[in-house]
């Protein structure tokens, strides 16, 4: 056996050294202690991955994303309904022909009316009242900011917290961003996309709304 | 014996020293731990900040017994413990107030720190130790926050953990990975449940040990700035400007802790609220995930960085970017960095100028907000001063250090408010004071006129 240099207990109880000193180094040591340290790393980092991985969303959470459907009779003209959708609330507005005329009217204010932007946006709505029917507005209501829920004001002019010149849309309190009635956000405001618009399908009847399934049925 | 120790303790301490050095840590970090006979009440927060520690790991302990970390019976075991649990009601306000007392006592401690110059060489591990303490100490806060699960606690949540989405790239992956759902849900309840009440407090634990061992290797650090180590010493090589911790400053913060419980006492008593600046009044409406509360706002100690994320806006990056530019330009042409760093740096910052346009203004608050705590990290590096104590710069400094004060609480009152035109014009100004009196540390510390620093510390005796 051989080793770097003579260790503490290579004396034995007699004073003489148990290993001979002038033995050559052993560089294979020094292998062996680096594969040992690569291999025992590698299993512990390989040990992170399960606890690391036990952060993601369950089973559960994963399957509880179940499609809602809403009677659209039941929401008058100038009101909105908001239901749960994977755990997120998602507004229904029904909006009345002059909110829907004085939509092309904001464009000059907005940061992306044509909702050009990647995301948020699916192929159907990327128009003008970003909807299937421009009578009906689907969205998810959790501002692109930080995830709180905006406040629907829909009438035009002052309130508490609006801005002097509100043209009726909605207002997050969060952080003060502002979206017209097709969810566009506003120019210079802290969130930066228009509000999410969710898959959804009227029913052939056009009576209902299935929130979450795209045109071919799918959640 | 064979294998014993010989020791200078005999009887019991005798035996236990001979295996366990209980005399020899006493003696390093209490008794025969000298520090500057010239503290002042600038340095009474160090021990209260422990002492809060204790006070929150105690009442924190009897809270868990009753709370329930779920998300249909979270709230409920909260007005439960209010309610019916005997005495529940004062463990839970002595937490509440004690983790608002935690952050007075540590601002204090910090700025004690910069008044002083503590942070300086060769004390910079102390100081970094105390900053990882406090961002600890921030996620300790606000995991905890969700916990009584109001509607305060539930969008708070929400919106610091979609922080991480503003991340290009990886974040709306990374906070769908630390929520564990596609909203804040009882998974993420769960998760910041065992992080508040285990994971974290070891880590505190942990570093303020290291804080202290950091602290009691260089000494203590005092309100001249001067090394009470190059003074004079004694026969024994004990400087004379230092007094044994114990009994002399662990008797001397003991009046410390009667004042400050006084205060605690008071505020848990008849204040426990305190107008909505300890426990939000919309914290008491259990949390619904459809509707956001009209204002929210996170509790006042994390108010000066809310309001620097909420400060900036599209607009705000052009001043940003220009400020960058500008940097750059004077680092070209008038900055002290030498070969190969003089065009770097400068590069850097004009990238930096770019991407301030280039990527959203959401991810440059998130950049902004968590830019001023790190940049505390580097204090030690920034400040160029021929002193290290406020009491020999140049009275323009004190100035200096005044708006910066000023500013931080402006920020913090803004950061409480609902937005709107004027005080986000207000918190775009504080949040460009903020970063310039860090960024601008170099070059504004070392200019004035210093006033001689005495070669020993100055006290009269009282």
């Amino acid at each position: 056996m051989s080793q770097d240099k003579s260790q503490f207990d290579d004396v034995s109880a007699d004073g003489t050294m148990a290993i001979d000193a002038n033995l050559p180094p052993d560089p294979s040591r020094r292998f062996w202690v680096a594969t040992a340290c690569a291999v025992g790393g590698a299993a512990g980092v390989a040990t992170a991955v399960p606890f690391v991985g036990s952060f993601a969303p369950s089973a559960r959470a994963r399957a509880a994303g179940a499609p809602v459907q809403v009677d659209l009779s039941s929401i008058p003209e100038g009101q909105m309904r908001t239901v749960e959708w994977r755990g997120k609330p998602v507004w229904v507005l029904h909006r009345t022909q002059q909110q829907i005329d004085e939509l092309p009217n904001n464009d000059p204010f907005l940061a992306d009316p044509q909702s050009e932007r990647p995301g948020f946006t699916p192929e159907f709505a990327r128009n003008e009242y970003r909807s299937r029917d421009p009578k009906f507005f689907v969205a998810v209501g959790i501002c692109t900011h930080l995830g709180c829920s905006p406040t629907p004001h829909l009438a035009a002019g002052p309130g508490p917290g609006l801005p002097a010149d509100w043209e009726g849309g909605f207002f997050c309190p969060c952080h003060g961003s502002a979206f017209d009635l097709a969810g566009r956000v506003y120019k210079n405001k802290p969130a930066p996309d228009n509000l999410e618009v969710p898959p959804y399908e009227f029913s052939a009847d056009g009576t209902h709304v299935t929130i979450g399934v795209d045109e071919n049925n799918k959640a | 014996m064979a294998g014993e120790k010989t020791v200078e303790t005999t009887g019991l301490l005798g035996w236990i020293d001979r295996r366990f050095p209980a005399s020899k840590l006493f003696k390093e970090h209490m008794s025969e731990y000298y520090a500057p006979k010239n503290f002042n009440f600038w340095y009474f927060f160090g021990s209260l900040a422990l002492l809060v520690l204790v006070i929150q790991i105690v009442t924190g302990i009897f809270l868990v017994m009753n709370y329930k970390p779920d998300g249909n019976l979270a709230f409920d075991s909260v007005e439960f413990i209010m309610r019916e649990v005997p005495w529940g009601w004062l463990i839970r306000y002595m937490h509440s107030t004690g983790a608002s007392m935690f952050f007075v006592v540590v601002y204090l401690h910090m700025l004690r720190g910069l008044f002083y110059g503590s942070y300086r060489k060769p004390r910079e591990l102390v100081w970094i130790f105390g900053m990882a303490i406090f961002l600890c100490l921030m996620g300790e806060a606000f995991m905890g926050y969700l916990l009584p699960w109001g509607q305060m606690s539930y969008w708070g949540a929400q919106v610091i953990v979609n922080l991480f989405s503003a991340i290009p790239f990886i974040g709306p992956e990374l906070s769908l990975w630390i929520r564990g759902d596609y909203v804040v849900s009882d998974a993420t309840l769960n998760r910041f449940f065992a992080f508040h009440v285990i994971a974290i407090p070891l880590v505190l634990i942990g570093l303020v040990v290291a804080h202290i061992i950091a602290l009691h290797e260089v000494g203590s650090n005092n309100p001249d700035g001067v090394e009470i180590k190059d003074g004079p010493k004694d026969s024994k090589g004990r400087p004379i400007d230092g007094i044994p911790f114990h009994p002399f400053y662990s008797v001397h913060d003991l009046v410390g802790v009667a004042g400050f419980l006084i205060v605690f006492a008071a505020i848990v008593f008849f204040a426990p609220e305190m107008g909505g600046y300890f426990l939000e009044f919309n914290n008491f409406i259990p949390a619904d995930s459809l509707k956001t509360p009209p204002h929210i706002a996170p509790v006042w100690y994390f108010t000066p960085f809310y309001s620097m994320l909420r400060a900036i806006t599209a607009d705000f990056t052009w001043v940003l970017a220009a400020a960058a530019v500008l940097g750059a330009v004077a680092m070209f042409l008038r900055g002290n960095l030498r070969g190969i760093w003089r065009i770097v740096v400068p590069v850097i910052l004009l990238v930096v100028a770019v991407l301030l346009r280039v990527i959203d203004a959401k991810f440059w608050g998130v950049v902004a907000m968590g830019g001023s705590v790190v940049i505390l990290f580097f204090l030690p590096w920034l400040d160029h001063s021929p002193v290290r104590s406020i009491r020999y710069r140049p009275t323009w400094h004190k100035y200096l250090y005044g708006i910066f004060i000023v500013t931080f609480l402006v920020l913090g009152y803004l950061g409480t408010q609902p937005p709107s035109p004027v005080f986000n014009l207000m918190s775009q100004i504080g949040t460009l004071i903020y970063l310039g009196f860090f960024l601008l540390m170099p070059v504004w510390s070392r200019l004035g006129t210093f006033k001689p620093v005495p070669e020993r510390i100055t006290f009269s005796a009282h």
